[in-house]
């Protein structure tokens, strides 16, 4: 009985996981930009693919859709010694994973389809520096986040401005405190790069997918205007 | 050339000599009279068993790839979605359909509702058709946990959890249907089974009965008048048409016109916003932690936002069962003479105008978060639902009724409406002819606020005349 | 009802525009519902080619790797069975591999690359089942015409040590031999075809 009561206040409670003070920011997300998703691929590859997987997809597929020769691939982005077929497997081990931030890091293959490409967006961008946290850093999207800021040589460090309301601290803005190796706008783009590699990841026959309707709908509206005709001119029989 | 087609027949006359294809045809088809006067509302029955037929072919075809397995499941249906040929569409086409089933469904009951359908002598055709629905929610049900998503594995750990609200029993029932203490591989595996072979068996069996059980008795129709009272010479209503060729072309035209929204769906907005596919599915299912905001698919909600309205746990229960019980009693619980909307009183059109606010509303709630609002809401709601029904032997009797014509009345189809509508257009955006500097006569439109009002005040007067 | 002035042309023309439109659309759906049960690319994957070592194969050994799932042998013949193979011609069905399924590359007497290693799908071309390997002469149980071969279990298909077949058997080819290369002399690929020589 307890069990199923506290299941209820589980079903039954608000979003916990509200999102501070600070509100999402816009990704601008083209799966037709080749170049975008192969630069957001090798940006994957050389800061998520650490620590997290990306198991649903290969090497193969990225090839393919991006328009990427395989030894292109294997050459450029995969890690050494993965094969074409292989999927994107982290190197990490699943004992040092949890010997250092206490759980497994995510598999992202599905990320951006069940967080949203501007949440994905927003919370690259939103790390800050927090000395009470494990890594030093804190997320103004997903607060007390246990993961480091991969992009911190990029972005450099941002510190958090807080608007004190009584006894609450709310998150109002992050203003940059140290520069990284790229400069704001050259920032937003990489971080861009990845999400749109991230949300291209999450479904990869999208394009085609979308492309193929048109010739669906096509069809099916000659096929609608036929079966008009054919009912009218049957009609005509009743009264 | 000349002897081909007469092997054929041979062929075909051996197999008819031994088998009442014709008849069944005949029967079912051909010599099948229908009303003439159907509408929109009657494209529904032919679309469910299009989408029946959808959920098996597609059906079949993921189960060779998919893997009942709670290690295996949710990597099983991204193999599908990725590296099986084509595997996507079948999945969107499985999943969307499960949707659309629903859809179509609810408005095939609607049209009960409206045209009394539910009424003597079609009670145990509305009765299997609940049947089926009860059938087709636990098919959804256990197909929804196949993908073994965060929302498959919590939805159903709520849902089995109901059981356990059964007194006495309850604690016991809930753990044999999960065969287990939490819902696991033993789970996924029973309902696998159940998805795919049990009740697709009892679906197919009550869409038969219910089929069987209508042809039987004939097709209802907008009018609610029946069509054997006055035949011709050779024994056909006078108002019916053979449902081949006239309403096989006629659903033909339904058919496509939903494929159309169908495949919008399936190549344009599968996850349709996250209602057709949940954001959380896209995580796997983890016993330790529970997705911060669980809504049941959108079909569902309304029955699950009866459930949350009332505050006591078995009480809650018996609630959300109750409310697919009174559907069952509808064709008792109505008392009014006349079948047809057409011709009811103004107190059916209302009573129904509420239900249906009310079980949208519900659904609507159903997908929201739980605030002190949002459970007053519910709770009216809830009772509009069920005042509905269980007010119904006392309302339908004040009824002031219409007369009922002894023949079909044709209404206007769209096509016909079209003048119409371009008169209603023309009253509320003007179009005036100006002359312009260079002394072209350019023609503008404007809104006619006058136009609109009177437009809006007719439409009034006429909805407050047909509810009277 | 039916009324008499009915255009029947017009009619039939409008059913059988619309059973064509209907019948091409119903074939387009087919092609994905079928083409869902072709292998996948995880089979493909299961099917890349696999790089051997055999450098470390004794002669008169067999080893058997897994291309596309089926077992693959890669067998070190001796100078001796070579030998015998030259002998065999009027007992084999298909000595010059004419009928059978090999690259260009093996199409030869002895049906490889380089004579003394031998590669071929250790798959009977009857029926499937995979021959056990007994290069031993003369053995017990298939008596004094053996001269070392593949023996097939199932429905008893005799095949010499360069996998042809022998007559009078329900085997009806060679064995088959996998498209492969030499990437070094110690290294082959199976899967994938030898550079052709283009006359």
């Amino acid at each position: 009985m307890k069990k199923l009561l506290s299941l209820f206040l589980l079903l039954l409670s608000v979003n916990v996981f509200a999102s501070g003070g600070v509100d999402l920011q816009e990704a601008d997300i083209d799966l037709g930009d080749k170049v975008s998703l192969q630069r957001g691929a090798k940006h994957f590859v050389t800061y998520c693919l650490g620590c997290h997987s990306a198991k649903q997809i290969r090497y193969l597929r990225i090839a393919k859709d991006l328009g990427l020769d395989e030894k292109h691939v294997l050459k450029d982005i995969a890690p050494e010694g993965a094969g074409i077929y292989e999927q994107l497997h982290s190197a990490m081990n699943k004992h040092d994973a949890e010997k250092w931030f206490g759980t497994q890091p995510p598999d992202l293959s599905l990320i951006a389809r069940s967080r949203g490409a501007d949440w994905l967006y927003s919370y690259l961008k939103g790390f800050y520096v927090d000395k009470n946290r494990p890594f030093g850093v804190n997320n103004a999207i997903f607060e007390d986040v246990g993961m480091p800021n991969p992009l911190w040589q990029l972005q450099g460090e941002q510190q958090p401005i807080f608007e004190v309301n009584g006894e609450k601290r709310v998150l109002e803005k992050l203003i940059s405190s140290s520069a990284g190796t790229q400069s704001p706008e050259e920032f937003d783009r990489t971080v861009n790069d990845l999400v749109n590699f991230l949300v291209y990841v999450g479904e990869p026959v999208q394009l085609e997918r979308q492309e193929m309707g048109k010739y669906v709908i096509f069809y099916l509206l000659m096929f609608l205007v036929i079966s008009y005709f054919l009912k009218k001119e049957y009609w005509k029989d009743v009264h | 050339m000349n002897l081909k087609p007469t092997r054929l027949r041979m062929c075909g006359n051996w197999i008819l000599e031994r088998f009442p294809l014709a008849q069944v045809w005949n029967e079912h088809m051909a010599h099948y009279y229908a009303p003439k006067n159907f509408n929109f509302w009657y494209f529904f029955g032919s679309l469910a068993l299009l989408v029946l037929v959808n959920q098996f072919v597609t059906g079949i075809l993921l189960t060779m790839n998919y893997k009942p397995d709670a290690k295996l499941a949710f990597d099983s249906v991204e193999y599908i979605m990725r590296d099986v040929s084509w595997g996507w569409l079948v999945r969107y086409m499985h999943s969307t359909g499960a949707s659309a089933f629903f859809i179509v469904i609810y408005l095939h009951m609607f049209r009960g509702l409206l045209y009394g359908s539910f009424k003597q002598p079609r009670e145990l055709i509305w009765i299997f058709g609940m049947l089926l629905f009860v059938a087709l929610m636990a098919e959804a049900f256990m197909g929804y946990l196949l993908p073994w998503g965060q929302m498959s594995y919590w939805g159903a750990q709520v849902i089995i959890s109901l059981f356990s609200a059964i007194p006495v029993i309850g604690d016991d029932l809930s753990l044999w249907i999960r065969g287990d203490y939490v819902i696991s591989d033993a789970t996924l595996n029973r309902f696998f089974a159940f998805h795919v072979i049990a009740v697709p068996l009892v679906l197919v069996l009550l869409v038969f009965m219910h089929i069987v059980a209508l042809h039987e008795v004939g097709s209802n129709n907008p009018d609610g008048v029946d069509i054997k009272k006055s035949k011709d010479p050779w024994g056909h209503p006078v108002d019916g048409i053979p449902f081949h060729p006239y309403y096989t072309v006629k659903d033909v035209v339904g058919v496509a016109v939903f494929l159309l929204f169908f495949a919008t769906v399936i190549f344009y907005m599968p996850e349709m916003g996250g209602y057709f596919l949940e954001h959380a599915n896209f995580i796997p299912a983890d016993p330790m932690k529970t997705p911060e905001h669980i809504a049941p698919v959108w079909y569902f909600t309304p029955f699950y936002s009866i459930l949350r309205a009332i505050p006591d746990k078995f009480a809650g229960v018996i609630g959300m069962g109750g409310s697919i019980v009174v559907l069952f009693l509808l064709p008792w619980l109505d008392r009014g003479k006349v079948k047809s909307i057409r011709y009811r009183g103004g107190i059916y059109k209302k009573a129904l105008m509420l239900f249906v606010i009310s079980f949208i509303a519900l659904g609507y709630l159903g997908t929201q978060p739980v605030t002190p609002l949002a459970t007053i809401m519910a709770r009216i709601f809830t009772a509009i639902y069920f005042g509905f029904f269980l007010l119904m032997p006392i309302y339908t009797r004040w009824e002031k009724l219409k007369p009922v014509p002894n023949h079909l009345t044709m209404q206007p189809t769209l096509e016909e409406r079209i003048p119409e509508m371009i008169a209603v257009f023309n009253e509320v955006i003007e179009t005036q002819s100006v002359t312009t500097e260079d002394g072209e006569t350019v023609s503008k439109t404007r809104f006619n606020p006058t136009g609109a009002k009177n437009v809006l005040v007719r439409t009034a007067k006429n909805l407050k005349e047909s509810l009277d | 009802m039916i009324d008499e002035t009915v255009d029947k042309s017009k009619r039939q023309f409008l059913t059988t525009a619309l059973t064509v439109v209907g019948a091409v659309g119903t074939g387009y759906l087919a092609i994905p519902f079928l083409s869902q049960m072709q292998p996948s690319v995880k089979a493909m994957a299961a099917g890349a080619p696999v790089e051997v070592d055999i450098s470390k194969i004794e002669p008169g050994q067999l080893i058997r790797v897994a291309w596309r799932g089926k077992p693959v042998w890669v067998l070190q013949r001796s100078p001796e069975v070579l030998a015998t193979l030259t002998t065999l011609d009027n007992k084999l069905s298909d000595p010059q591999s004419n009928q059978s399924s090999q690259p260009d590359s093996s199409k030869n007497p002895v049906r490889s690359m380089k004579p003394e290693i031998f590669v071929a799908v250790g798959l009977c071309t009857h029926l499937g089942c995979s021959p056990t390997f007994r290069p031993e002469v003369a053995p017990h149980d298939l008596g004094v015409e053996w001269q070392g071969g593949f023996f097939c279990p199932c429905h008893g298909s005799w095949f010499d040590l360069a996998g042809r077949v022998y007559k009078g058997v329900p085997a009806p080819t060679n064995l088959e031999v996998p498209p492969y290369r030499y990437v070094t002399d110690t290294q082959i690929i199976i899967g994938e075809a030898a550079e052709e020589k283009i006359a």
